[in-house]
């Protein structure tokens, strides 16, 4: 009897204890990235880039140790629900950082709105996540697809086009960044004459090559990634299109591909949140410090990866490290100025970035900065009831 | 659409057809002769790319380099590597039915990508073109055509005659055309037809990583590279008549141009265009434009 008195009692003052200690324990954040497949570097940039200000802040966020879960999002859409509720449910974490993957990051944004865990995208541009999908717990530390792309339509103008083609794959990211540009160039003054797409992932360009043969405009405007960019670049130099009809695009069209585009590709101008050679101590320190800690220079993902963890610092530093006030947390979030690598920006009412999108022109194998495009440009957040 | 663009669209599509062609013809004979659905076709176009890639510097070092002298290193290894999966692989799905042979081929299919994770990483990579074939040629004012799309072109006739020459004027094409009709007779007349398929799959094999590699300069190589172009290859296979070769030249043409001229007259369809136009040629023929032979 006496013995399970006791026992008894020890459970109580463990549970007590338990409870106690609840400010200590650590902060749970999920990592749901891709680490297989075609985005795997992108997913490990991300999370190099905020494990890297976590270890500048000796380990710790707002005075809190952190404990990292990972789940693959293989950016599979498909799987991005189940995958999501695998760090929501099973892990609880207090926060979630991904993805790369526009489909999956839609999946994660709506599992974390209606768990109401708080989620900061690392680089899915699809607008919607900070449109019609937003929420006091969503934010985005990236770009909307609009962004990069509205901002060279002013630019493109500023050269003397008054007339563009846009090509692009027919689907989510391409639309959107194309509808941007036509905004952008269309309020300066120009006329989009055609829109050109084809269906994703098709490479094959030459029919529509020739048809931006027959149309003369003054520029060409796209919007291609990875391997279709790689092959679009050359195709267009091939076809010696580059030389009567100039190219431009957004920053995605030259990141990541320029030793595969080679020659092709020197001299394009291209407008992204970030670009080589900014030059600042920010910056500088920044790469330095990245570059010492892998042993790998860093990309704009490492540098949304790293921006995610600073806007977490600065929505626990106001809170003391103190979760539980998960209003005062958000809110501290959404009104922070994130002194970023690309330079420093603050987030929208709908949470996502209002920074600065650079102009850059190939030169070798880097981006380097030409000049801003636009100063601390927003993203319209349409559809965005916040 | 003036006279002189309408000419380069149609040279677009002449090009492009031929290079579905080349991989086509691959599968067509595997398909079409053997009776084999082979998934894994596209797999063999992406390691074609692959080796052209990976195999140029080494071909560079050790033979003394040259563009024609990769392109021969190449086919040379995927007929190798062709023969040894029949032996190993295929020889064990003659007799058995559609579905297990479809289950296999997918399993390759995951195998070869992840073969190509491990041993060339996930990156985009550039094949660089060789001096000779880099000029281009002015066409129409404002544009100029690739040399090298025009070396595709050539390439692509000369193995669509040098099949159609085999196939129907040799002793071989003759074992080939009984083999696919019927398999155990041809065996009782004493012609080993284990071996004859073995050398058939092994050209498959060959073909497709022949225009892979012939590609690879002005697709570049990346991940999943294979897929897009193996449901286009069952389409030209399927419209053309299984296991022909004119049918597929055919077919090929005319896919080559409603993609191409789908794209630039009716871009909203343009995804679903060759789809319709093989649903419609199988209502009229539905053993596709030839029959075997």
């Amino acid at each position: 009897m006496n013995h399970v008195l006791t026992r008894a009692a020890l459970a109580a003052a463990l549970t007590i204890a338990a409870g106690g200690a609840h400010a200590d324990d650590k902060l749970k954040v999920g990592f749901m990235l891709p680490y297989s497949g075609t985005f795997a570097a992108l997913g490990t940039a991300i999370e190099n880039g905020f494990k890297l200000y976590v270890a500048e802040q000796g380990g710790k966020l707002g005075g809190r140790e952190i404990e990292y879960f990972k789940v693959d999002d293989e950016s599979n859409p498909a799987k991005a629900a189940e995958n999501a509720n695998r760090l929501i449910k099973r892990d609880q974490v207090d926060v979630l950082i991904g993805t790369v993957h526009s489909g999956v990051a839609m999946a994660l944004a709506k599992a974390a709105k209606d768990a109401d865990t708080t989620l900061i995208v690392t680089n899915a541009g699809a607008n919607a996540i900070t449109g019609p999908l937003c929420g006091p717990g969503i934010f985005r530390t990236s770009f909307t697809n609009w962004q990069p792309a509205y901002a060279m339509g002013p630019v493109a103008y500023a050269k003397g086009h008054k007339t563009a083609v846009t090509i692009t794959w027919k689907y989510a990211a391409g639309d959107e960044a194309i509808g941007g540009f036509k905004e952008g160039f269309e309020k300066a003054g120009g006329k989009v004459v055609r829109e050109l797409s084809l269906p994703f992932p098709n490479v094959e360009f030459q029919p529509l090559l020739t048809e931006i043969a027959a149309l003369k405009p003054d520029m060409v405007f796209t919007f291609f990634a990875g391997g279709g960019a790689v092959k679009f670049v050359q195709d267009y130099h091939a076809a010696g299109l580059d030389k009567t009809i100039p190219l431009y695009g957004s920053g995605f069209l030259t990141d990541g591909t320029l030793q595969a585009q080679g020659a092709s590709a020197q001299g394009l101008l291209t407008t992204l949140h970030y670009a080589d050679g900014l030059n600042t101590p920010r910056d500088n320190a920044f790469r330095a410090d990245y570059s010492k800690t892998y042993k790998a220079q860093p990309d704009v993902y490492a540098v949304q990866g790293y921006d995610a963890a600073q806007l977490m610092q600065s929505g626990l530093a106001a809170v003391k490290g103190d979760f539980s006030k998960k209003d005062a947390f958000r809110s501290a979030m959404r009104t922070a100025t994130v002194d970023s690598p690309r330079g420093t920006f603050t987030l929208s009412k709908a949470g996502n970035p209002v920074q600065d999108i650079y102009l850059r022109r190939v030169d070798g194998l880097e981006n380097k900065v030409v000049e801003v495009a636009v100063q601390k440009l927003a993203d319209p957040a349409r559809g965005c009831k916040l | 659409m003036d006279i002189s663009i309408l000419l380069i669209q149609s040279l677009n599509a002449f090009q492009y057809g031929l290079l579905l062609f080349l991989v086509a013809s691959g599968l067509t004979l595997i398909f079409g002769i053997m009776g084999i659905i082979n998934l894994a076709h596209g797999s063999f176009y992406m390691i074609g790319a692959y080796m052209a890639f990976a195999l140029g510097p080494l071909v560079d070092r050790w033979l003394g380099g040259g563009f024609l002298a990769t392109l021969a290193v190449c086919v040379l290894a995927a007929g190798v590597l062709g023969y040894l999966l029949e032996a190993a692989f295929f020889s064990y799905l003659y007799k058995r039915n559609h579905l297990q042979q479809v289950l296999m081929t997918y399993g390759l299919i995951l195998v070869f990508e992840e073969l190509r994770s491990i041993l060339v990483g996930n990156d985009v990579h550039g094949v660089p073109l060789p001096a000779w074939l880099q000029g281009s040629i002015p066409l129409g004012g404002v544009m100029t055509y690739p040399v090298y799309r025009l070396f595709i072109s050539g390439v692509g006739i000369a193995v669509a005659l040098l099949l159609y020459w085999v196939i129907s004027r040799t002793r071989l094409g003759m074992m080939l055309r009984a083999g696919a009709s019927n398999r155990e007779m041809i065996g009782s007349l004493g012609i080993d037809i284990n071996k004859l398929y073995r050398v058939v799959f092994a050209a498959g094999v060959a073909l497709a990583a022949l225009a892979g590699s012939i590609a690879a300069p002005v697709s570049s190589v990346y991940p999943g590279m294979g897929n897009g172009v193996l449901i286009i290859c069952f389409v030209v296979v399927v419209i053309g008549g299984i296991g022909s070769i004119r049918g597929a030249f055919l077919a090929a043409m005319l896919v080559g141009f409603a993609e191409t001229f789908g794209q630039v007259l009716f871009p909203s369809a343009a995804g679903v265009l060759v789809y319709l136009l093989m649903a419609f040629i199988l209502l009229c023929k539905p053993e596709g434009l030839f029959k075997q032979g």
